[in-house]
């Protein structure tokens, strides 16, 4: 089975902050790491390789410093990887996201199955999967928490809905998104990483791809535009108790008896 | 469209600049200051490098807005029912069409839903586009964005709102990318422009930082919304809503999906339902100890619920967690115990009507959303307010 996994780089960090005074962003360190949700998108791939045989391809897209994360997964078996690279890239929304990356993915070979994880922590839209699959052409379910199995042709996955328990049978190519803990992703493996040091990976800019339009790419070619940031509105009607347990405690439970928090079992 | 150009004579200090970017993407090379790809265009170098960087706004063929008319709200129908985040939806449609004149559009798609669409219309469409054929029992990508595909190609609305459910979710992205358009995923608010740009507010880098989308040179403008984030309108008089029923062809419906089993998972009533809330945080400091906050929570008559990392620790159901990642909910009273409110967290209930916090941190950030903010123990406070609600009932 030949199966691409997308992986992306976020910062180690979500909290990003802004000070309401100055309206400047405060950069809290700028170490980063391989988009959690992206391990277990890497593990599932890598328990069918050991099922099914076949190959793992990584993607990304980011600055040349996001090559830490394809190394990563080479550590976690992953067999090839290749990294989206241009200045002409960024400020990509979701929708050029997904199209560069379905370029990318293209760029990098056949494939029968990607997998994406459920979303990044950074972004946080959990939508890339589908408008991924979307300009690929290809079925697609989200939010998948078991593999059943897989024959030739086809994949046989279960998807955790609010009021099912959903078993799909979906024509491969394909792309699924996969939950969080479907698998225990593995740890880097010391000996791989000695056996990959030296792999190389794929660096794709846009002249590499079938698409090199660069008014598709980017910011350039993003529909959304942020028109402004700004901190998030603090609570204005605001009390602050202080004081001995006992007498917050009484406060509290007059405060529920008041707003007839307490009357309805009685 | 627009890109950055920089002004490598107005640069005084690089390092100064490389600070700027929260996001690394400001190199210095010698004097020379560079954007890289890792660039996300939050655009705080305009605004703060003292004109080092400036933002050129290419000309570009604008499309004819006046010919996309109509807010759409894209229907949700769970278990037969329509999913109320569909009213939720509706009653912001019919408020933001009203600013401009437009109609409401609700797209129901499904497998014997006609007869849902009067509740569409009691709820504000003006004319509901009903797809209903065997092929849609369950939702498969393919025929359902094959249906909605048809509809906004016949109708051609500005904006079309959707659940962010999981259908919602996997749908909206797939008709975003069909139509070459923008989709802002998780807005929190949402207004429209005179000329029909869609102002969504959506936390951003999560969410520390609230960011104001635009879509101003495509359409439609796609937005999801998720439960609970706006309130259910009132019914109005069912009006005379247009319904149209179109029928696929049996080629759009084609679909490399098959559904092999559908089991019903065991009734949890969603904290998304519950009026009161009790919310654990780390502050609790061992499994056992949800059985206290669990006591106050039934004596409340509410639901337990938590934190991202209680839920992890396996403290608590995964469908009891509240923030970004969880559920949003919208109680009538929510008292967080031990939760220093992380902004992921607070995301997912800020919307509560009444927020009291108990954290023996003076510092801790739930101060900062809470309406009634107790700095205690709850180790002490919340045994004390259990005793008293016991006594006040067996006194009745």
């Amino acid at each position: 089975m030949r199966i691409t996994v997308c992986i992306k780089q976020v910062p180690g960090t979500s909290q990003v902050e802004i000070d309401p005074e100055t309206g400047v962003l405060k950069r809290d360190g700028v170490e980063s790491k391989m988009n959690p949700f992206d391990l277990y998108a890497l593990e599932t791939a890598l328990r069918l390789k050991q099922r099914y045989g076949g190959r793992i391809t990584v993607v990304s897209m980011g600055p040349p410093q996001a090559q830490a994360v394809i190394r990563e997964a080479f550590m976690m078996g992953a067999d090839r990887g290749f990294l989206l690279s241009d200045r002409k890239f960024g400020g990509a929304d979701v929708l050029v996201t997904s199209y560069t990356l379905s370029q990318g993915v293209r760029a990098a070979g056949d494939f029968d199955l990607i997998i994406c994880g459920k979303q990044t922590t950074d972004g946080d839209t959990a939508q890339v999967g589908a408008e991924l699959a979307e300009f690929l052409g290809i079925p697609h379910i989200a939010g998948v928490c078991r593999i059943e199995g897989a024959d030739s042709s086809s994949l046989t996955v279960v998807q955790d809905l609010p009021l099912h328990r959903l078993t799909a049978k979906i024509a491969m190519p394909c792309l699924i998104t996969v939950e969080k803990d479907i698998y225990e992703p593995r740890l880097p493996s010391y000996k791989l990483m000695c056996a990959t040091s030296d792999r190389e990976i794929g660096v794709l800019t846009l002249a590499d791809l079938a698409d090199r339009d660069a008014s598709h790419y980017g910011l350039n070619g993003s529909p959304t535009q942020v028109k402004r940031i700004f901190p998030p509105e603090k609570s204005d009607r605001q009390e602050k108790w202080d004081g001995p347990a006992d007498a917050l405690a009484e406060r509290l439970f007059k405060y529920l008896d008041e707003h007839k928090f307490l009357q309805k079992l009685g | 469209m627009a890109h950055i150009i920089i002004h490598q004579e107005k640069v005084a200090d690089p390092q100064e600049l490389v600070r700027l970017c929260p996001f690394g993407a400001i190199e210095a090379d010698g004097g020379r200051v560079e954007i890289t790809s890792g660039c996300r265009m939050c655009r705080n170098c305009i605004k703060r490098g003292n004109g080092v960087f400036e933002l050129v706004e290419d000309a570009s063929p604008a499309i004819d807005k006046s010919r996309w008319r109509g807010i759409a709200v894209i229907a949700e129908v769970e278990e037969g029912a329509v999913h109320p985040v569909t009213f939720e939806l509706l009653g912001k449609a019919k408020e933001l069409a009203a600013k401009i004149g437009h109609p409401v559009y609700a797209l129901l798609i499904g497998s014997g839903v006609t007869p849902l669409a009067g509740k569409l219309a009691e709820y504000g469409a003006d004319e509901i586009h009903v797809y209903d054929q065997e092929a849609f029992r369950y939702f498969r990508i393919e025929p359902c964005t094959a249906a909605a595909e048809d509809f906004i190609r016949k109708v051609r609305p500005s904006a079309v709102l959707v659940g962010g459910t999981p259908a919602g979710r996997s749908l909206a992205p797939r008709l975003a990318a069909r139509f070459r358009t923008g989709l802002t995923a998780d807005c929190t608010r949402l207004d429209i422009s005179e000329n029909t740009d869609l102002d969504q507010i959506r936390p951003a880098y999560g969410g520390n930082i609230m960011a104001h989308i635009n879509t101003p040179r495509h359409r439609p403008q796609f937005a999801t919304v998720r439960y609970k984030i706006f309130p259910i309108p009132a019914k109005t008089a069912a009006s005379a809503a247009k319904i149209v029923t179109v029928r696929l062809p049996p080629e759009k419906l084609l679909s490399g999906i098959e559904i092999l089993d559908a089991e019903p998972k065991e009734k949890l009533r969603g904290i998304e339902e519950a009026e009161v809330i009790v919310a654990a945080g780390r502050g609790v400091r061992k499994p056992e100890d949800l059985a206290m906050l669990q006591e106050l929570a039934e004596l409340l008559d509410g639901r337990l619920a938590g934190t991202r990392a209680l839920v992890e620790a396996g403290w608590l159901d995964a469908r009891c967690q509240i923030g970004l990642s969880g559920r949003t909910v919208k109680p009538k009273l929510i008292i967080t115990c031990g939760v220093s409110g992380a902004v992921q967290f607070a995301a997912g209930m800020n919307g509560s009507e009444r927020i009291i916090a108990i954290n023996s941190d003076p510092e801790a950030p739930i101060f900062n959303i809470a309406h009634i903010g107790i700095r205690g123990d709850l180790y002490r406070i919340v045994p004390e307010l259990i005793a008293g609600i016991k006594q006040s009932r067996r006194e009745d």
